[in-house]
């Protein structure tokens, strides 16, 4: 009995004993699985964290940069344009000239927060946005991740408006001296509508024909508006040129720029403006917008050289005005390439661009007898114009593999096709700019007149067109 | 009286002024003046196009001074203003029937 009971007890002990223990194990094993699902949500949550850290970051550096890329473009229009020009002309007109491109920050921007921008970039066809994003409707603080996923929209939608200011007071260089102020306003509105806004949606909006990023059926490389900018002012200015005709006296009678000075600083403006422009169009701060900065600073410079060395050469002196003259036809070779090409290449465009284009204003257009006052056409019109067809040339996938990395961008990498596309997309933007322009013009013309009278021109568009004079020598 | 009109290059208007003063002379009026003789200004260029300039800056010196000090003055502005090249300018002297200070009426030399 005694030996059945200890026997028992031994039982029940080991029984007690392991019980307990196997209970251990298992609050043991709880423990430990709880401690690793934790250390897993804390650390997806880290990760989490950090990621919307990092977007936040990015999207704070962007979208810094990409408002100061768009007040630098907007400085290219008010001080820059305005100077460059204002000094150009007789000093009777200096103040008719810097209004005109003035009066376009005022009336671009409002037509493009009513209408224009929904045109260049809402959804639409291939050829034009439409009209959903009338009034900035749905353009919000959110980001469009098929324009630029980083920055809100409005960041984008405001720094596109400082191009579209810039286009057409680029072109009242070319009727400088004897337009209507009247007329200028209408011209400028309707060409908002005809040509601006068809061509940037062509070229950088959705569904666009020539959008090489959003898979256009053309795919034309415009990285900051060599055809959208330049090529659809300068065209349109020789067509504005060539209908309104010569302006008094010319060119029998003396015209030279009333202060060089003003230009300088002017042309100099523009240059540092210009890194917004080109820069920024890689919307972003990245690497891209570093490699766009430094093509578009040595485009400028190996065309002031360029323009410099052939005035120098045919003319025995190298002018300010034209070193000033180079670089602003550098910088328009370099827009579209700008975010495609390495800084030797940028060399190359400037050079030849500055050359180019002093042969453009200085024989050219003495040959065919045309008054374009500025040269709008010559250095824009002839410099954007050579500046897309360079970059079919000179663009690289290393710098930016548009087409998908490995496969050439531009014709030194093999992909002679895209020379095709660049000629085919600068095609569009004269055919787009001869045929709106005169339409504009003559519609214009019939309503309110284009030029001045003979004696407001005499006078200067100063008094006539504003009642104001530039420079009171009296006081 | 006489007056003494002195069309000078612009550069040298320090020195005549000094000159003048130097010899006694306190009253003169300076104009900026634009003008050519014989050598017919020079080119300019911009984007290619000529523009010939033949109306170059100058300055005009005018003085009215008694009879005694004209040679003295004419010599005075000469050697300050002679550089010895084509451009140097001219002087041309005239009579001068009266001469009266606005402030207290005072007429002849004495106003001067």
């Amino acid at each position: 009995m005694r030996v059945a009971v200890k026997v028992f007890l031994a039982l029940l002990l080991a029984l007690l004993v392991g019980g307990s223990m196997m209970a251990g194990s298992q609050a043991m094993a709880q423990t430990a699985a709880t401690s690793q699902a934790d250390r897993i949500a804390a650390l997806e949550k880290q990760v989490s964290d950090q990621t919307a850290a990092i977007a936040a970051a990015q999207t704070s550096g962007d979208n810094a940069w990409m408002l100061v890329s768009a007040g630098l473009v907007l400085m290219m229009s008010g001080p820059g344009l305005a100077l460059f020009y204002g000094g150009l002309v007789r000093k009777k007109n200096v103040l008719g000239t810097m209004m005109q491109t003035f009066a376009m920050m005022a009336v671009v921007t409002v037509l493009w927060a009513v209408v224009t921008y929904s045109l260049a970039f809402g959804s639409g066809n291939a050829f034009i946005g439409g009209l959903h994003n009338m009034f900035l409707h749905g353009v919000g603080l959110t980001p469009d991740k098929d324009y630029a996923a980083t920055i809100p929209l409005q960041t984008f939608m405001v720094y596109q408006l400082m191009f579209a200011i810039i286009t057409p007071a680029l072109i009242t260089g070319a009727f400088a001296e004897r337009m209507k102020f009247s007329a200028m306003l209408l011209f400028m509105t309707l060409w908002a509508f005809m040509v601006y806004s068809p061509m940037a949606h062509m070229v950088w909006g959705k569904g666009g024909l020539l959008n090489a990023a959003l898979g256009g059926k053309i795919p034309c490389l415009d990285f900051a508006g060599g055809t959208v900018v330049h090529v659809t002012s300068g065209v349109s200015a020789l067509v504005t040129a060539l209908y309104l005709g010569k302006r008094l006296g010319y060119p029998k009678e003396a015209m030279p720029p009333h202060s060089v000075v003003l230009s300088v600083i002017g042309a100099c403006l523009l240059w540092v403006g210009w890194f917004g422009f080109n820069a920024g169009s890689a919307l972003s701060s990245g690497t891209l917008a570093t490699s766009a900065f430094v093509a578009t600073h040595f485009g400028a410079a190996a065309a002031a050289l360029g323009w410099s060395a052939a005035e120098w050469i045919r003319q025995g002196k190298a002018s300010a005005l034209g070193a000033i003259s180079g670089a602003v036809a550098g910088l328009v070779a370099i827009t579209p390439a700008a975010g495609f090409v390495t800084p030797m290449s940028a060399l190359w465009i400037g050079l030849i661009a500055g050359v180019f284009c002093y042969f453009m204003v200085v024989k050219v257009k003495a040959w065919f007898g045309y008054d374009d006052s500025l040269d709008a056409f010559g250095v824009h019109g002839a410099g954007g114009t050579i500046g897309a067809i360079l970059t079919g040339i000179f663009a690289n996938s290393a710098i930016n593999p548009i087409f998908g990395a490995g496969k050439p961008t531009g014709l030194l990498e093999g992909n002679g096709l895209q020379v095709l596309h660049q000629a085919g997309g600068v095609a569009i933007a004269w055919c787009i700019s001869i045929v709106g322009t005169l339409i504009i013009l003559f519609v214009v013309d019939k309503l309110i007149g284009l030029r001045v009278s003979e004696e407001a021109e005499r006078n200067g568009l100063d008094l006539s067109q504003h009642g104001e004079e530039g420079y009171d020598w009296a006081h | 009286m006489q007056k003494i009109e002195a069309v000078i290059q612009p550069s040298k208007l320090d020195a005549v002024k000094d000159a003048l003063v130097e010899i006694g002379i306190d009253g003169m009026t300076i104009f900026e003046a634009r003008g050519h003789g014989r050598q017919k200004g020079h080119t300019e260029v911009y984007r290619g196009r000529e523009y010939s300039v033949d109306l170059l800056p100058k300055v005009k010196v005018e003085l009215v001074v008694r009879d005694e000090m004209v040679d003295k003055a004419v010599q005075a502005i000469i050697e300050a203003a002679r550089t010895g090249t084509i451009g140097d300018g001219k002087i041309f002297i005239s009579k001068i029937d009266e001469a009266i200070r606005i402030r207290n009426d005072e007429r002849g030399e004495i106003a001067l």
